[in-house]
């Protein structure tokens, strides 16, 4: 009997269903939360989750060409991420499972990042470095777990390139044909100037290099170079920091995971970084890097196989779930 | 390329670090380590330059700070910013991180606790390590002491702020690469810790600590991708 199990992430903006069959995506149903101004609503975000959550699951189902009867269980990303966001699709999990009565599986949204990563790039034991809106962390497989071993200490990446592109009147919108603002604008940008260059072991720290960058807008320097530097800048610590994770873990493999691991000049620093040490990169395809529903079907699997399950009962949400709360005993099989 | 000084014989690599490539060599007739910072192709060469300059002299200023302080630490023998070289006297022992999950529990925490100290001393001293991890701890083979290596990253600072970044990084080195023993590794390295800097500091810096972990689980709370 091949296990299949459906799986459902409503973390921040986008509600998704996926279904995998074994190691097979048979159903990738996806939909986006777009605010009209400014960010995530997540009150918004919720209703129009609750809105079409039945629909988007029904169409998974049809996609894939099964009856909600064929599964062989339900997963469901229960953090970290907003609470009313998180509240809808555990609501509609556990209601599946227990109707259905089908086991239930508690997903991390983290670890289900790096697993679709590792799934999708054949990697087997990198080191992680998962960069989006509201995540900058380098995280390596250690005893049972992926442990963090650097991450920022005050803002995101992706919420300080957002931030620092919107404060200069560039976004919104931030991504224009998948390129960041701050990508398109540093494009023109030719002249380094002087800006808080932050490492702080294997961590990093935007927020001194954000206020700094606005003054120096503010003070009438070209703003092409300002974005070239804060690009230079923020992406060179960036590596720095994944390298100097490298040589501690001594991992042979890096993996890049999350929205931000889009940008083609990151890119082309982490090849650079990554070839002088030997090691093999694999920065996951924009389509998986993205929050979506098969993750956490495929993260779910993995889980299920391992015995774990949760009662519906006590499924809670989770907002802060740490990515290195949570064991991991399929690892390496 | 470098040769070494005094005795005629070529240098030995002896690491390839994440910013640094290490080499054993003679020094005016002493066994010596060559700290070379080698360029990063992947940073702008104005601003990899500017970094590596700078660090290069931070940290021998702050080496010589953290021994007048009483800090286990490498001579200096000679500091070319330039360059980004710094020659300084070779430690013969093994890196902590490679042998402290085979130690017996009190020889650990005897250890533990001296590093606390010299934490402490370096605080104390106006000087924030910055990447204090059982890397970059050298255990002397000869007599059993600890050495801090590596103050790359040094700063001068009196803040509860980098001193509970230096105490989060130092534990979560042992949590990431230590797990079994680290909640008895933490508490020895605080008990030292604590002897140096008194109770008030120790509360402080213990209470930051905290406040910088909750800051992460913060960040990672925030779910906003592209």
């Amino acid at each position: 009997m091949k296990t299949i199990v459906l799986g459902i992430e409503s973390t921040a903006h986008t509600f998704g269903v996926g279904i995998v069959k074994e190691r097979e995506i048979i159903a990738d149903t996806r939909y986006r939360y777009e605010p009209e101004k400014g960010g995530i609503h997540p009150r918004d975000a919720a209703l129009y989750f609750m809105n079409i959550g039945p629909s988007a699951i029904s169409e998974a189902l049809r996609s894939a060409g099964i009856s909600a009867r064929d599964l062989t269980g339900v997963a469901v990303a229960l953090g970290p991420g907003l609470g009313p966001c998180l509240r809808v699709g555990a609501t509609h999990a556990r209601a599946m499972a227990t109707y259905l009565n089908k086991p239930l599986i508690p997903v991390n949204h983290a670890v289900a990042h790096i697993e679709v990563g590792k799934l999708v790039t054949n990697v087997k034991d990198p080191l992680i470095v998962y960069l989006s809106g509201g995540n900058t962390l380098i995280a390596a497989f250690n005893e049972g777990r992926y442990r963090v071993f650097g991450e920022t200490l005050d803002i995101a990446l992706g919420n300080f390139m957002d931030t620092f592109v919107r404060e200069i009147g560039l976004a919104p919108p931030y991504v224009v044909n998948g390129v960041h603002q701050l990508d398109r604008c540093a494009e023109k940008g030719k002249e380094l100037i002087d800006l808080p260059y932050v490492v702080k072991g294997q961590d990093v720290s935007f927020s001194g290099l954000l206020t700094a960058a606005l003054r120096a807008v503010r003070r009438g320097v070209p703003i092409e170079n300002v974005c070239y530097s804060v690009r230079e800048i923020a992406y060179s610590a960036i590596v720095e920091v994944s390298e100097r994770a490298l040589v501690h873990t001594d991992k042979k493999e890096v993996l890049v995971v999350g929205g931000v691991a889009a940008s083609k000049y990151l890119k082309e620093k982490f090849e650079i970084m990554s070839s002088s040490r030997g090691v093999e990169l694999a920065i996951v395809p924009p389509k998986y890097a993205v929050d979506n529903g098969v993750m956490i079907a495929w993260t779910g699997l993995l889980a299920f196989k391992s015995g774990i399950t949760i009662e519906p009962e006590r499924a809670y949400v989770r907002q802060r779930w740490r990515l290195d709360d949570v064991d991991i005993p399929w690892f390496g099989q | 390329m470098l040769t070494s000084r005094g005795s005629g014989s070529e240098l030995e690599v002896l690491a390839v670090g994440a910013e640094a490539v290490l080499l054993k060599g003679y020094f005016l007739g002493i066994k010596s380590v060559y700290k070379v910072r080698v360029p990063k192709p992947y940073r702008n060469p104005k601003l990899d330059l500017k970094v590596r300059r700078e660090r290069t002299s931070a940290e021998a200023k702050h080496m010589i700070s953290a021994r007048r302080g009483g800090v286990n630490s490498p001579y200096i023998l000679l500091v070319d910013p330039d360059a980004g070289v710094i020659v300084m006297e070779y430690i013969e022992g093994d890196l902590l991180r490679n042998i402290l999950n085979s130690l017996p529990e009190c020889r650990a925490c005897t250890l533990l606790e001296h590093i606390g100290i010299m934490a402490g001393r370096l605080h104390n001293e106006g000087i924030v390590h910055g990447d204090l991890t059982t890397s970059n701890i050298i255990v002397c083979r000869r007599i059993g002491k600890p050495y801090l290596i590596d103050f790359g990253l040094a700063r001068a600072s009196e803040d509860i702020e980098d001193r509970g970044v230096d105490v989060h990084l130092f534990l979560r080195s042992l949590e990431s690469a230590h797990f079994r023993v680290k909640d008895m590794a933490f508490r020895c390295f605080l008990n030292g810790y604590g002897k140096v800097v008194g109770e008030e500091n120790l509360t402080k810096v213990v209470n930051k600590v905290k406040e910088i972990r909750l800051r992460g689980r913060y960040v990672e709370e925030r779910r906003r991708h592209h």
